[in-house]
């Protein structure tokens, strides 16, 4: 499946975007299905999200499967609830401190009604709005799972001036930022399934052409396909693997390989 | 496909009638005017006409993506409490109520099955991408976009249309349904572009 879409391809040798550039590079149909649909693991959902955040294309593409989930339900037979649903809740509403809406209401958008972070989610929100940070480079639904300024990643050097940052996240898939140098290739490693490359800073090249800020792009063991960070500025990405991560090798073969550009 | 009046007597008496014919049946208008009024007065008539309505729908929705009646029911429970707090926070000109309830009954469904919250844009995300003047256009407005949407899938072939189900219903992946049909993926993935792809261009086509 390709996540890049390359119509509005580029000549490789741009080396920055205008800055605001709106991507070019979009999430493949599949990748906006399964979130729309709820069920991307948490680590690819974050990946979606922050895409989202950066591309008004893809964030109306987005809401229309929204509404596509929202007709598919509608259509559903309903299924009767027991015959004191009504009351019960009722009783749960007049139960409702009027205090309680308070918290919430910063918070309230069509996008993330139910977002987990209802009533019982304060920690997230302190986080994600408490500090009020806004970062040049991380939207704030990176910022939940990464200190909210990039200064203050603790990134693991793995060599070459390369570094990473494993985000902590639930389910199968992984996250991890990646810290590479102007001219550096972006590290290589063996998986199952898909990588997907998100930058958020910097721009990087590969066949398919030249991904800035927002782009997302495929990384996969094939050498062709491998991205290299752009002369000009250091590229800081956020990379999710769909499948298990295998470690191995990681300062192998790939890491030679950026002479070429 | 759609059948109504599955026998919850107590809530059909007073709209039985309009329910046995779908074109009566309250329509995105009246689910916009009740959610206006549950916002503006606190009106909990308009709110036991949601639940009326929406209620069953998110227990269906729930049940068919595996959970059993009684965690349907408190997660019901939950989706209505959210929408009873938020209900200021409804924009019709984004979404239509329906859309607005699946996503409420969606967010519930990965915090309680998938033990996670979804990951999601922060709409005041200063590094928000604004959209393109041509995409603030709200002069068609969300419900408009989900007759068009509803329009689409009325018309899919079966096969399509059961992919689109698996997808939404099931809680199932690409790759799950997949392996639970025995269907290619890539059969599986052709058959959802192709859903899908009719379905935005009658909804662009809609926006022109
Ligand atoms: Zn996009």
């Amino acid at each position: 499946m390709a996540a890049t879409q390359s119509d509005n391809r580029k000549s490789a040798n741009v080396d920055r975007e205008a800055p605001g550039a709106a991507p070019t590079h979009h999430l493949s149909e599949e990748l906006l299905l399964d979130y729309a649909a709820g069920v991307t693991d948490e680590a690819v959902g974050v990946l979606i999200a922050t895409h989202l955040t950066l591309c008004p294309v893809c964030r109306a593409r987005a809401d229309q499967l929204d509404a596509l989930g929202g007709v598919m339900m509608d259509r559903l037979t309903p299924s009767p609830l027991s015959e004191d649903a009504f009351d019960r809740l009722m009783a749960r509403l007049d139960a409702d401190a009027p205090g309680d809406d308070a918290p919430l209401r910063h918070d309230i958008d069509m996008r993330a009604p139910g977002g987990g972070r209802d009533g019982r989610g304060g920690d997230d929100d302190a986080l994600m709005s408490g500090g009020g940070a806004s970062d040049a480079v991380l939207p704030r639904v990176l910022q939940r799972y990464v200190p909210a300024r990039v200064e203050d990643i603790d990134w693991t050097p793995i060599g070459l001036g390369v570094r990473r940052f494993d985000l902590s996240i639930t389910g199968r898939s992984r996250a991890t930022m990646l810290y590479v140098p102007a001219g550096r290739a972006v590290p290589q490693h063996t998986h199952e399934g898909n990588e997907y490359v998100l930058v958020l800073q910097g721009a990087f090249t590969d066949c398919c052409g030249h991904f800035g800020r927002g782009d997302v792009g495929i990384a996969d063991s094939d050498l062709d396909h491998r991205p290299v960070a752009e002369l000009g500025q250091d590229c800081i990405c956020l990379a999710v693997t769909d499948g298990p991560l295998r470690l191995t090798g990681l300062l192998g073969r790939a890491f030679n390989r950026f002479v070429k550009f | 496909m759609k059948t109504t009046g599955t026998g919850n007597a107590e809530q059909e008496t007073e709209r039985a009638a309009a329910d046995r014919s779908e074109p009566v049946e309250p329509g995105p208008e009246e689910h916009a005017a009740w959610m206006r009024a549950v916002a503006q007065e606190r009106s909990k008539v308009a709110f036991a006409r949601l639940f009326d309505h929406f209620a069953p729908r998110i227990k269906a929705y729930l049940v068919r993506s595996g959970s059993d009646m009684g965690a349907a029911e408190e997660l019901v429970q939950e989706a209505m409490l959210i929408v009873w707090r938020r209900a200021e926070s409804f924009d019709r000109a984004q979404a239509s109520v329906a859309t607005w309830m699946f996503t409420i009954a969606r967010n519930k469904r990965i915090d309680a099955y998938r033990r996670m919250s979804r990951p999601e844009l922060d709409p005041d995300d200063p590094a928000l991408a604004p959209q393109p003047e041509p995409m603030q256009d709200d002069s068609v407005g969300a419900d408009e976009t989900a007759q068009a949407i509803r329009t689409a899938i009325a018309d899919l072939p079966e096969e399509q249309a059961e992919m689109l189900r698996l997808a939404f219903y099931e809680d199932l992946a690409h790759s799950e349904i997949a392996e639970k049909t025995g269907l290619p993926l890539g059969t599986v993935k052709s058959r959802l572009r192709l859903a899908i792809g009719k379905m935005r261009g009658l909804v662009d086509d809609d926006l022109r």
